[in-house]
């Protein structure tokens, strides 16, 4: 039999809220245990949550961004569970009355445009941290992380392949990042996909028993485990089995999805109205207020570009991955004659040298003007695209700009035809052999002419003249 | 002249700004009265002697100096179990916080503090504020000041108790049901319980946080309108707080009442109600009328249900405040577990008292699948329809007079058989936190028995200086000075 | 309404973690049962176009700004902890068996 998946995603995005939700303790990362805590966060006896706007400010943002309505009225709820990651033993979350309701993101899969369904965007507290590597038969808790503002992005069962999931899961953290709500780092737990997936023979509606993958840490691993756990339970099937619905974990070693919980307990949360709030009207003034500071996101983003620059598809698509990105390339593109160029820096040289410095475009010595101003010294004839590369790599070091560094290094391109007949004419007298099997029809060797003719020059030499000169010369 | 525990903390206040005493031998009056008393009584759990006393030489310290000095200057006060505080230990009055150190005062023990009131210790209570007795306390008994064989109510019974037997000019409780006006009605002092939101309850450790307010237990009106001024207020750290300028709840004392309208709802005065407090009761409302008021019959027609509705939704938020005690953080941990649910069971099992846990049980049980639509949404539908009776009464009067209790005050071990009789007890006092308005009850004469009968002034959200205006008119005229019980 | 069974009773002290045994799960049959038999009263109410009291005041939109402000000191955040060390809350070994997480 043929089967079909059936994957439903949910996103949890800590909101870069520079406080906790509830309370004052700072949101950064890097603090030692147990320092980034108060009565509020430690749900110490008396003590009272109050809710942080911009965690409302940040989630409607999101909300907006993928097309959700927005709940003029919502309210936060309390979900009832014991776990040593809580401070309360119930989370503040939203039940009935998310924040953001029925939205969708469009993804493109291979050429193939498809709309997946948000169910829902919800605002909750993070939960705290346990470590096990204390021994003793203990395990430590850190609460740095409780009431860290989270948003819970959750999706219809739209998505039928990893491929889909891992569109979403890109287009989504794009979304997240245009709209500076959260950096998404996966490896800090700031962005943590969850998918839960079922198989049915193609051609029916019913959903079969659905799987919970939890706890992948990157979104190829997320990828690698959809795959798996498709193939998993089909062969379950095939081999006459049932699928129990159940929580896995994904081992990255060894490519397996494992069963983490044996008994999923129905869990009953008791949600009720979190009475220590009070209700959250989101009205059309604050809703279009949100709105008014959108940032244009990556789909129509691409568009313009590809539009405004001529730019093809692909490289509209590699120059929106993030908002700094398309920012650097735009105001570059605004300098040069042609965009395409700006372009192609952009993705080949510089992102080289930034990956290999292991660097961040926000935060290169390169600004788009010297970027800019490079690419004209090329087009105005003053330096080579070979010296060019070595010029970027010395603004990339020192931030310098680049008609300083040329003309400190002393790096001007030689276009003067006097200058450059006579260092050919004395790189020819120097080569009489390659000259003579030039003559004799062997053209190839003209590369080997070129290069002598830049060696002597140390690369100054502008390409295309020397190709000119050098022909003329050989000729006569 | 009378010993300086006997008076008011209006008197006190002005004594002690004024230099005629100091608040150090105000402080070791009271501090004396506890060590002649207490025992007895057994309002106590924590007396803070040293700090009592380096708080009233602070204060001494201002007034030598010519600076101006708090609202409470030099007052001495006691504060029930559950309101946090940075000093000495808040337990709730139960085993699984026994010793435990709040790291932050309450709002309202930061205000109390910063107005120069000298605290005296931590005042018993039923635990979690769960119960109508104080029997619930897993540290100690208290009892009433006027018969020792009886309950002082609950679940404020230790703050009543203390300024019944004049251990402390204002005691500080909390009212979820009741849990301050029913115990000031047993005590025969004069219990306030706020409008939800008036005060900050940030630092009160949460029964049903939809319900509880901290308010006064007092001597007399005025003392309970002065430690108004001082505890009300908007709190950023409260959420529910209200957000309203301050107001001065002694500005209408004294006020006439003429032509104030006061009813009486015919719910209220059943055959469930006693005759002698019916009677009391009756001849307090004379004593208003015979001072100009018009009293109106009105009606509540959902009273009955107030019962149903409070054992719902107080036990339901309950039980989600009452998770956090579960032995992570702070408070009791059963030594013997041995993994993560042992060691919430067996520290909850056993750090928890009887009633608590038949609440938790209660709560967690109509909040749980399947039940919460025919529970908690039917209670919570239910108590828009008591809100409303409250809206509509107060179209046609500006207060609402009623018993406090229907009895007064029982014997220790009478009812503590049968939690549904308990409940019972707050039929009276529950609908003003259902409907979040305030109310307070004080003192309309003894029974024959010689306990003290109270009755119950309820008005308008946010509305509190009527309410204190029409009391201490009442409080003028009733010619009801109880007195101090007589104990050895 | 309903009635409390003793298998209700070990459902709900099972969400509650509180340990009933036998004497007290019939203790609590009984009481709950009388309680709630007291509360059916309620649907004697006619409440379908009620709107439910979720909070006891009118207020809507109270917010804290985004800023920090100080937490604990570390040693008295831990300091009411049963067990601890210098950094951590201690707890028995957590396996995954036992749920949670958000």
């Amino acid at each position: 039999m043929e089967y079909e998946a059936v994957i439903g995603m949910e996103v949890h995005v800590q909101l870069n809220c520079k406080s906790k939700v509830f309370c004052g303790c700072s949101t950064n990362f890097d603090a030692p245990a147990n320092t980034n805590v108060c009565p509020v966060c430690l749900g110490m006896p008396g003590a009272m949550p109050v809710l942080n706007r911009e965690m409302v400010t940040k989630s409607v943002a999101v909300g907006l961004a993928l097309g959700c309505t927005i709940s003029r009225w919502s309210k936060m709820d309390r979900k009832n569970y014991f776990y040593p990651d809580q401070s309360k033993n119930y989370q503040i979350s939203q039940y009935d009355l998310p924040i953001n309701h029925d939205g969708f993101l469009d993804i493109d899969v291979d050429g193939k445009k498809k709309r997946i369904g948000i169910t829902r965007a919800h605002m909750e507290e993070d939960t705290a941290r346990n470590t096990h590597t204390l021994g003793g038969g203990q395990s430590g808790v850190d609460f740095n992380r409780c009431g860290l503002p989270l948003l819970e992005i959750v999706t219809e069962p739209d998505i039928r392949s990893a491929d889909e999931a891992y569109a979403y899961l890109t287009e989504l953290k794009q979304i997240l990042q245009y709209l500076e709500v959260s950096d998404c780092s996966m490896e800090e737990g700031k962005l943590r996909a969850e998918a839960n997936i079922s198989v049915r023979p193609v051609g029916t509606e019913p959903f079969g028993t659905k799987t919970e993958v939890k706890n992948v840490a990157s979104f190829s691993g997320t990828y690698k485990a959809i795959e798996f756990e498709i193939a998993r339970q089909i062969q379950v099937l095939n081999d006459g089995g049932k699928i129990i619905q159940e929580t896995r974990g994904w081992d990255d070693d060894r490519g397996v999805t494992f069963s983490q919980r044996a008994k999923e307990s129905a869990h009953d949360y008791r949600y009720f109205p979190e009475p220590d709030l009070v209700p959250i009207v989101v009205d059309e003034a604050w809703e279009a207020a949100i709105k008014e500071g959108q940032p244009e996101l990556p789909t129509p983003r691409r568009t313009r570009l590809i539009e405004t620059f001529g730019l093809s598809a692909y490289d509209a698509g590699v120059l929106t991955q993030t908002r700094a990105m398309a920012d650097y390339f735009e105001a570059t593109a605004a300098e040069v004659p042609d965009a395409k160029k700006a372009a192609n820096w952009i993705m080949g040289d510089l992102q080289a040298l930034i990956t290999q410095e292991e660097g961040d475009l926000s935060t290169i010595k390169i600004t788009p003007l010297q970027l800019a101003s490079m690419i004209n010294l090329i087009e105005d004839g003053t330096i080579s695209g070979k010296i060019a590369k070595e010029v970027l790599v010395d603004m990339f070091q020192t931030g310098n700009d680049p008609k300083a560094i040329v003309e400190a290094k002393g790096l001007v391109q030689i276009s003067d035809t006097g200058e450059l007949e006579q260092m050919i004419a004395a790189v020819l007298e120097k080569n009489p052999a390659q000259v003579e099997e030039f003559r004799s029809g062997k053209e190839k060797v003209i590369g080997f002419l070129v290069g002598q003719v830049m060696q002597a020059t140390k690369g100054k030499a502008n390409p295309k003249m020397v190709n000119e000169i050098l022909r003329k010369q050989l000729s006569t | 002249m009378s010993p300086w525990y006997e008076k008011s903390a209006f008197e006190i206040r002005e004594a002690v700004a004024s230099g005629a005493v100091s608040a150090r031998a105000v402080t070791e009056s009271f501090l004396a009265r506890i060590d002649a008393v207490d025992a007895q009584v057994g309002a106590y759990t924590q007396v803070w002697r040293d700090e009592a006393l380096a708080q009233a030489d602070a204060v001494d310290a201002k007034i030598a100096a010519g600076e101006p000095v708090g609202a409470l200057a030099g007052v001495p006060i006691s504060l029930k179990e559950l309101i946090c505080t940075q000093a000495g230990e808040t337990t709730c009055s139960s085993k699984i916080l026994a010793g435990f150190q709040s790291p932050y005062d309450a709002t309202v023990t930061q205000k109390l503090l910063a107005d120069d009131a000298v605290v005296l210790g931590k005042v018993n209570m039923d635990e979690f504020a769960m119960g109508s007795s104080t029997e619930n306390s897993a540290v100690q008994k208290t009892a009433n000041p006027w018969d020792l064989s009886r309950v002082p109510g609950g679940s404020s019974g230790g703050s009543a108790a203390s300024v019944a037997s004049a251990t402390s000019a204002i005691s500080f409780g909390s009212d979820t049901g009741g849990s301050i006006r029913q115990p000031a009605a047993f005590c025969g002092c004069v219990g306030l319980k706020p409008t939800y939101g008036r005060v900050s309850r940030y630092g009160l450790v949460a029964f049903a946080s939809s319900l509880d307010q901290i308010g006064p237990l007092t001597r007399d009106v005025r003392d309970a309108a002065l430690a108004m001024n001082v505890i009300s207020g908007k709190d950023p750290r409260d959420a529910t707080s209200a957000d309203l300028p301050a107001e001065d709840f002694t500005k209408k004392l004294g006020a006439s009442i003429a032509g104030l309208k006061i009813g009486l709802p015919k719910e209220y005065f059943v055959d469930a109600l006693g005759s002698e407090v019916r009677t009391l009761v009756e001849k307090a409302t004379k004593v208003l009328e015979e001072q100009g008021a018009e009293i109106v019959e009105v009606s509540l027609p959902h009273t009955e249900y107030a019962v149903s509705v409070y054992y719902i939704v107080a036990p339901a938020e309950a039980s989600a405040n009452l998770a956090r005690f579960d032995g992570v953080r702070y408070g009791f941990r059963h030594p013997d577990a041995k993994n993560v649910t042992e060691m919430y069971v067996k520290s909850k099992s056993e750090g928890f008292g009887e009633e608590v846990q038949r609440r938790i049980m209660l709560g967690t049980y109509v909040l749980s699948s399947g039940y919460y639509d025919a529970y908690y949404l039917k209670a919570q539908k239910v108590r828009t329809l008591i809100t409303r009776d409250f809206d509509e009464a107060f179209k046609a009067c500006d207060i609402i007079l009623t018993p406090t209790t229907p009895s007064t005050a029982f014997a220790m071990g009478e009812k503590s058989s049968d939690p549904l009789e308990m409940y019972l007890n707050d039929i009276f006092t529950i609908s003003a936190n259902l409907a979040g308005i305030p109310g307070i009850s004080l003192p309309c004469g003894k029974s024959a028995s010689g306990l003290p009968v109270g009755f119950q002034l309820l008005s308008k959200a946010f509305d509190e200086a009527t309410l204190l205006q029409t009391a201490y008119c009442y409080e003028q005229h009733g010619g009801n000075d109880l007195g101090l019980p007589a104990l050895s | 309404m309903s009635t409390i069974t003793r298998s209700d009773v070990a459902y709900v002290a099972g969400l509650a973690q509180l340990d009933m045994d036998e004497a007290a799960t019939e203790r609590l049959v009984d009481e709950m049962n009388s309680i709630l038999d007291y509360m059916a009263k309620l649907n004697e109410l006619d409440t379908d176009a009620v709107e439910p009291m979720m909070h006891a005041m009118a207020l809507t939109n109270v917010f804290r700004e985004d800023e920090v402000a100080p937490s604990l000191p570390r040693e008295l955040a831990l300091r009411g902890a049963p067990v601890h060390d210098e950094e951590y809350f201690m707890v028995p070994k957590i396996l995954d068996a036992e749920g949670g997480g958000a």
